[in-house]
């Protein structure tokens, strides 16, 4: 993966660079040592390290005007940083950056069940916001995999989606308004606890830019009240196209479940293998899962119920017991770890038009004999967000670059079908480069200028989202 | 009035333009400062050009009528999330609205609390930028975290920073079963409470209105339900119980098409159809509401008001060339329907603070460098 030569003046005034840091910051909120910078090297796509110059740990809003305006007058990039559990990328470092964490600033600021919202400094972590309401019956909907680490900062970066966004929306459709500083230092309130812009949508534009715009520092999102219950259906199917179909036939019914998920022969086998969850050997099988009131939810199954039978499923399990429907999710739940036993994987996240998902997974089957590798499917399946596991082996040579190779071959063929290369986890460096494959290059020029106008020297998070090629001379120029 | 009958020509009209532009869907609403500028109509781009019932989802010309999208959804049982209200009685005009005008102004009704706004409906879109060049952003799938989110920040940019070619939405079955439990006699703060107990109980609440003067001329609050029969059944009796302690007369209305007929008298602000005065548009946080309403009743005793979203988002009609944006704290008001004395002399939208403003200043410029796209509209 190419990133920038590092700016050589950058790096040699780095004493100067830590010494003004610290100044703004208590001591220990500023690691400069190389043995701890190197905690920094990566995040969750760890096939990629390289230890910034410096990080820092602010605890407040206060404390990252301090920190970005440093970083501004003495022209570093910075590349902010919530839980690094980024799977593109997106909080990869330079050797020539500071990495800015926001692991320190995890306050509840503002609770109000009435107005339906919480106020929360970003770096708590996703999990944590709806820990704080639990107790009152709510919850923050927007529930990624990585829930339990991930911060609200990473969530809002990326916009992350989660299992139950076919029903509650991703994080953009959650988040009613931020507090965000620019590089320069200066402070933005936009949003709140009303609804809907006054002016331009700029939380639209922050939402998704990749800690590209601003550091996000606190977030209002919307709260909502747990649903009295919720129960999944599992149904086994012996082709994929007939799992497909079956999905399709669920949202034109007019039911509208909280999740769909989707799993192949080659994730149903090593999930069965790793967690023992009993699922059917079959060659697809879909988890449906509803909510509501016992009686809401068994109208809902049974609706649900008499759709899956019109495609002679091999399988129906219904759950009748909070112990059976977590064995159904079991197996989903640990799929990620199962595949991971077998061998080192990728997992790409290229999201389709849902009834593009047939001829899709048998492209992408073949493509795995082409490749000569193994690939498990286990997907959100009403949104059309795909998540290939692509099986390879890190310490035989070659293999890295050729499971990559196969990775841009599927995310090209999601956006042949209709689709796009990313639907929850965001460009980062990891799709970087495919980006001219979605967007003709004035698309890419029109988005490049928005950073222009939030960030004009390009020095936030400034290698990633857009081709190096094409960021290159804005890069160049504010250099 | 230019009436271009494709992307291209669009793209040629803007490019070769000298003068300034006003973007024009359907012409149902004359907003913003009069502008004696070109108008630059897009009804000709119009047709579905895809709709996939079982993926949710619709591409359309900007120009579409939103009638002809319904329909096409109706056929299907699906429609628009987010209940798009239609100006035309409120201002008095006519014209054939567009989903373009409605994705440009971001125009969300009832449904807006629990399905969100037009924007969060809002997919992908084709637009063409001040500069003439044919650009797109987004797509037609429902997760797309895809470079910026630039069609969050086109939809309500009300025409000033592209003119939108073609629209993808994310779209939603229509609910087999509706209800609306009804509050008599509540006063503002009572339906604003009544309003936040609903919509923070697992009843999933679609809309949530309060008319402090209804069709009978006595207080009514709203509150709507829809899904399966039996999930309507079971939640009107929940919220039944729940809201008994507001001591208001209940009362529950099933009947489907009386239930539409409500809701749309919300959506369209028919309490102020027909009438003298100017009405603003206010968005604020729900608890607020009544606070801000007292406030503007202050020196506007006359003032009439609707309060939808839970209190959110309320609906003032007052008297001819009144501002009432003192009264608003966090939040914003859109002055809707004035004469054109007042539309030359208020705001009509809210002023930013200067920071914002330069920002957004500085956003426009890129997006329509020669400054000719609806100048002036917005700030």
């Amino acid at each position: 993966m190419d990133m920038p030569t590092p700016n050589p003046e950058v790096l040699a005034k780095k004493a100067r660079i830590v010494a003004r840091l610290q100044e703004v910051l208590p001591a220990d909120a500023v690691i400069s040592d190389e043995a701890e910078t190197r905690a920094y090297e990566c995040d969750a796509l760890t096939a990629y390290r390289c230890p910034p110059l410096a990080a820092v740990l602010p605890a407040s809003t206060e404390e990252v005007v301090a920190v970005l305006k440093v970083c501004h007058e003495e022209d570093v990039p910075v590349v902010p940083r919530g839980a690094g559990t980024s799977l593109a990328g997106g909080s990869m470092p330079t050797a020539d950056s500071i990495i800015l964490g926001v692991a320190r600033m995890t306050e509840v600021l503002e609770t109000d069940y009435e107005n339906r919202f919480i106020r929360v400094q970003t770096g708590r972590t996703n999990l944590s916001v709806s820990g704080a309401v639990e107790e009152d019956g709510f919850f923050y909907a927007p529930d990624p995999s990585s829930q339990l680490a991930c911060a609200i900062a990473g969530n809002i970066a990326m916009n992350s989606g989660g299992a139950h966004c076919l029903k509650y929306g991703v994080t953009t459709n959650n988040l009613m308004g931020v507090t965000m500083v620019t590089m320069e230092g200066e402070v933005f309130e936009i949003g709140g606890a009303h609804l809907d812009a006054g002016g331009l949508d700029l939380l639209g534009v922050i939402c998704g830019s990749e800690g590209q715009l601003g550091v996000v520092t606190e977030a209002t999102l919307r709260i909502l009240h747990k649903p009295e219950g919720a129960r999944p259906v599992l149904m086994g199917f012996d082709s994929n196209e007939v799992a497909g179909q079956c999905v399709s036939d669920i949202i034109k019914s007019g039911i509208l479940p909280v999740a769909i998920e989707f799993m192949d022969r080659p994730c149903i086998r090593a999930t069965e293998a790793f967690a023992g969850a009993g699922y059917p050997d079959c060659e697809a099988l879909l988890i449906v899962e509803v909510e509501g009131s016992d009686q809401e939810i068994e109208a809902q199954l049974e609706r649900i119920l008499a759709i899956a039978r019109t495609h002679n499923p091999v399988e129906l399990r219904e759950s009748t017991s909070a112990e059976e429907s977590a064995r159904i999710w079991l197996g989903r739940k640990s799929a990620f770890g199962a595949m991971g036993q077998i061998n080192d994987y990728m997992c790409l996240d290229g999201t389709i038009p849902v009834s593009q998902l047939p001829y899709v997974l048998r492209r992408i089957g073949e493509l795995s004999k082409d490749y000569g590798l193994d690939v498990g499917n286990v997907f959100h399946a009403g949104d059309g967000n795909m998540h290939p596991l692509i099986l390879f082996d890190a310490n035989k040579p070659g293999d890295l670059e050729r499971c990559e190779a196969f990775g841009a071959d599927i995310l090209r063929l999601c956006v042949e079908v209709g689709g796009c290369l990313t639907g929850e986890h965001g460009v980062g460096i990891e799709k970087r480069d495919l980006m001219v494959d979605q967007y003709a290059p004035e698309d890419l020029d029109i988005q490049m200028a928005v950073k222009d106008v939030f960030d004009p020297k390009w020095l936030l998070n400034p290698a990633k989202v857009f081709p190096l090629a094409a960021s290159e001379p804005r890069r160049m120029a504010a250099e | 009035m230019m009436t271009p009958a494709n992307e291209a020509a669009l793209a040629e009209i803007v490019a070769g333009a000298q003068t300034a532009l006003r973007i024009q869907g359907g012409g149902t609403r004359a907003i913003g400062a009069p502008s004696d500028a070109t108008v630059l109509s897009t009804s000709a781009l119009s047709g579905v050009t895809l709709y996939e019932p079982g993926a949710l989802t619709i591409v359309a010309g900007a120009g579409t009528p939103i009638a002809e999208i319904e329909a096409t959804l109706a056929a299907e049982g699906q429609r628009l999330a987010f209940e798009p209200m239609d100006h035309r009685g409120l201002l008095g005009t006519d014209g054939v609205p567009t989903i373009g005008g409605a994705v440009a102004a971001n125009v969300s009704g009832p449904r807006r609390i629990q399905a969100g706004a037009c924007r969060d409906s809002l997919l992908g879109v084709r637009f063409v930028d001040g500069a003439g060049r044919v650009l797109k952003n987004g797509g037609r799938v429902m997760k797309n975290v895809t470079g910026y989110d630039l069609v969050k920040l086109m939809g309500g940019s009300w025409g000033t920073l592209g003119v939108l070619s073609e629209v993808s939405l994310k779209v939603q079955a229509v609910s087999e079963a509706v209800g609306c439990v009804l509050l008599h006699g509540l006063d503002d703060q009572q339906a604003v409470k009544a309003m936040s107990a609903a919509l923070g109980s697992p009843s999933d609440v679609s809309g949530a209105a309060h008319a402090p003067v209804g069709v009978d001329g006595t207080p009514v609050t709203m509150i709507r339900i829809e899904g399966l029969e039996a999930s309507v059944a079971y939640r009107v009796e929940k919220l039944t119980a729940l809201l008994a302690d507001f001591g208001a007369e209940v009362v529950v209305e099933r009947d489907a098409e009386k239930v539409a007929a409500g809701w749309s008298w919300v959506r369209d602000v028919a309490l102020f159809q027909g009438g003298t005065g100017d009405v603003w548009r206010l968005s604020v946080k729900p608890t607020d509401g009544p606070g801000v309403v007292a406030a503007i009743k202050q020196s506007q005793p006359e003032a009439q008001v609707l309060y939808d979203w839970g209190g959110g988002l309320i609906w003032v009609q007052v008297s001819e060339g009144s501002d009432v944006r003192a009264a608003v704290g966090q939040g914003h008001a859109t002055l809707i329907r004035a004469a054109e004395a007042t539309r030359a002399r208020v705001p009509v939208f809210h002023p930013e603070p200067a920071a914002l403003a330069n920002l957004s200043a500085r956003l426009r410029k890129k997006f329509d460098p020669r400054g000719i796209l609806n100048p002036g509209l917005m700030g």
